[in-house]
């Protein structure tokens, strides 16, 4: 770990009402590295990067990007933090309003305000860059399957040259193929632009594949955080009891009688 | 009992949470409108949007509140023997009242129900999370150019439901109540003020300003999936409705009390 992180959180909490979701999550993301946090659904996982890309507020604790606190920054100056971001939305959250082309230069032309002809070259760029065709950019996302929404989502992410990108759940809805598709995709376009990435992941195959490290969350703290070749060896009944997907273990589901 | 008064200050607390809430909503959305960056192309699409289209409903509208208009009151007004003061009746109430009103109700069914439906989409699919990840500010993208288009087309278009209610009312004396054509357009146009044209149109400016304020204020914080969405939709709808009337009285007190 360098001596400055990219991302550094320390203690964050955040509650909806007498609900705890985060209680003091600790964790620092060196440059250049991917790390992917795990968990059961309702830990707490998007509501830690909701809280990191200022969607949500922190009720205590420290968010620090490059080394500045942003846990409570004010909105213009959040948009500014917000240009080092690329974010990829569990269900690709494309605007249906906007052509392909222009959903993956949104960033380019609200945010660095680039001209439209400029950005439209970009964003045909990379959208060869995760496999889609030059055609594809002129059709609407409502036209697309589930994969290729995905792989606008994951160029609209990268298009702006981000240096942090978060994934939320990036593989969730494919099938096992287009899953792996995505997240060799993911690898290539981190690894090759040296970005620092966080994802949160319930697919096990997904997390060791695109993950340097893997940290699991469990009633809003991290449990267990350790290189993503050590998981299956944790030593960690929860962490074995999610990584082998075993209903019998600490972790008990919450069903309602 | 203790349940029923718990009840009432449950009730209490949420109505002043939600105006509390709408209070910021609305202070926030207008100090955007007055600072850069503005989205032109995008208050452009709204103003065609509220403006162009609702055309042929609000036309419709006015032409047949106009004609309505003319034979009701020449209903009344012939047991009094006062059968000339049916042109300037309609256009005292056109002008006044029904041209901004019912511009104003017809515009809410329209534009509040498609603004909070799209807004509401976008909340619950996350595209307006999307949106501040791609360092833009949801109020100036989504609100602002609403909020202006709303405020600036919705007095365009009470002046074309001005013109087009009274063109109703002069097809109805004209041509069913035997009216001389030259005299209701002079009982017409000489009995006109400019304050009751410019009323009108201060009010459509609230009203338009209403509209897209509930209709983006309900979509932006609707909840859940397809049934949050359809509440923002009706909630955008009835809200703005009630207080079109609402405020319509209390500008026509400021108007026209003294």
């Amino acid at each position: 770990m360098s001596a400055m992180p990219k991302i550094h959180l320390k203690d964050v909490r955040k509650a909806f009402g007498d609900k705890q979701v985060l209680n003091g999550v600790d964790l620092d993301i060196a440059p250049a590295e991917s790390v992917v946090i795990i968990g059961g659904s309702g830990t707490g996982k998007s509501v830690l990067i909701k809280c990191i890309l200022g969607i949500l507020t922190a009720d205590s604790g420290t968010i620090e990007v490059d080394g500045t606190d942003v846990t409570h920054q004010p909105a213009a100056a959040r948009e500014k933090v917000n240009k080092k971001f690329g974010m990829l939305f569990q269900g690709a959250a494309l605007f249906d309003s906007l052509p392909v082309w222009e959903n993956v230069a949104f960033g380019l032309m609200q945010g660095d305000h680039m001209p439209r002809k400029e950005a439209k070259a970009r964003a045909i760029d990379t959208l060869s860059k995760v496999g889609l065709a030059p055609e594809v950019g002129d059709l609407s996302p409502s036209e697309l399957s589930g994969g290729m929404q995905k792989r606008v989502g994951l160029a609209r992410a990268i298009a702006s040259n981000p240096e942090i990108v978060f994934f939320d759940e990036p593989t969730t809805g494919l099938d096992p193929i287009m899953a792996d598709v995505i997240n060799d995709l993911i690898v290539t376009c981190v690894r090759d632009r040296g970005i620092t990435a966080l994802s949160i992941t319930h697919d096990m195959h997904s997390a060791r594949k695109i993950g340097d490290r893997i940290a699991m969350i469990y009633e809003g703290r991290l449990i267990w955080v350790g290189n993503a070749k050590d998981v299956d060896r944790a030593g960690n009944p929860y962490v074995d009891q999610f990584v082998n997907g075993r209903a019998e273990g600490p972790i008990k589901m919450q069903l309602r009688r | 009992m203790l349940n029923f008064l718990a009840l009432i200050g449950r009730v209490v607390l949420g109505f002043l949470g939600h105006l509390g809430r709408l209070t910021i909503f609305a202070g926030a959305a207008i100090s955007h409108c007055v600072r850069p960056p503005l989205y032109p192309r995008l208050i452009g699409r709204q103003m065609i949007d509220i403006g162009y289209y609702s055309l042929p409903v609000v036309g419709l509208t006015a032409i047949f509140s106009g004609m309505v208009l003319a034979l009701q009151s020449y209903t009344g007004f012939a047991r009094f023997s006062a059968e000339s003061a049916v042109a300037n009746v309609v256009v005292l109430s056109i002008t006044r009242e029904l041209g901004p009103v019912l511009a104003g109700l017809m515009v809410a069914g329209r534009i509040g129900a498609s603004m909070a439906a799209e807004i509401g989409t976008m909340r619950v699919t996350e595209q307006i999370d999307a949106l501040t990840t791609l360092s833009t500010n949801p109020f100036k993208y989504l609100v602002v150019p609403r909020l202006l288009a709303g405020l600036l087309m919705l007095p365009l278009l009470v002046l074309v439901a001005d013109i087009i209610g009274v063109f109703g009312g002069y097809l109805v004396g004209v041509y069913k109540l035997g009216f001389n054509a030259g005299v209701y357009i002079n009982s017409t146009v000489d009995f006109l003020q400019p304050l009751d044209v410019i009323s009108g149109l201060v009010k459509a400016s609230v009203f338009g300003f209403i509209i897209a304020l509930m209709g983006c204020y309900n979509g932006y914080y609707s909840k859940g999936g397809a049934q949050g969405v359809g509440a923002a939709t009706t909630n955008a709808v009835v809200s703005a409705s009630i207080l079109i009337l609402t405020s319509n009285y209390i500008l026509t007190e400021l108007f026209f009390a003294s």
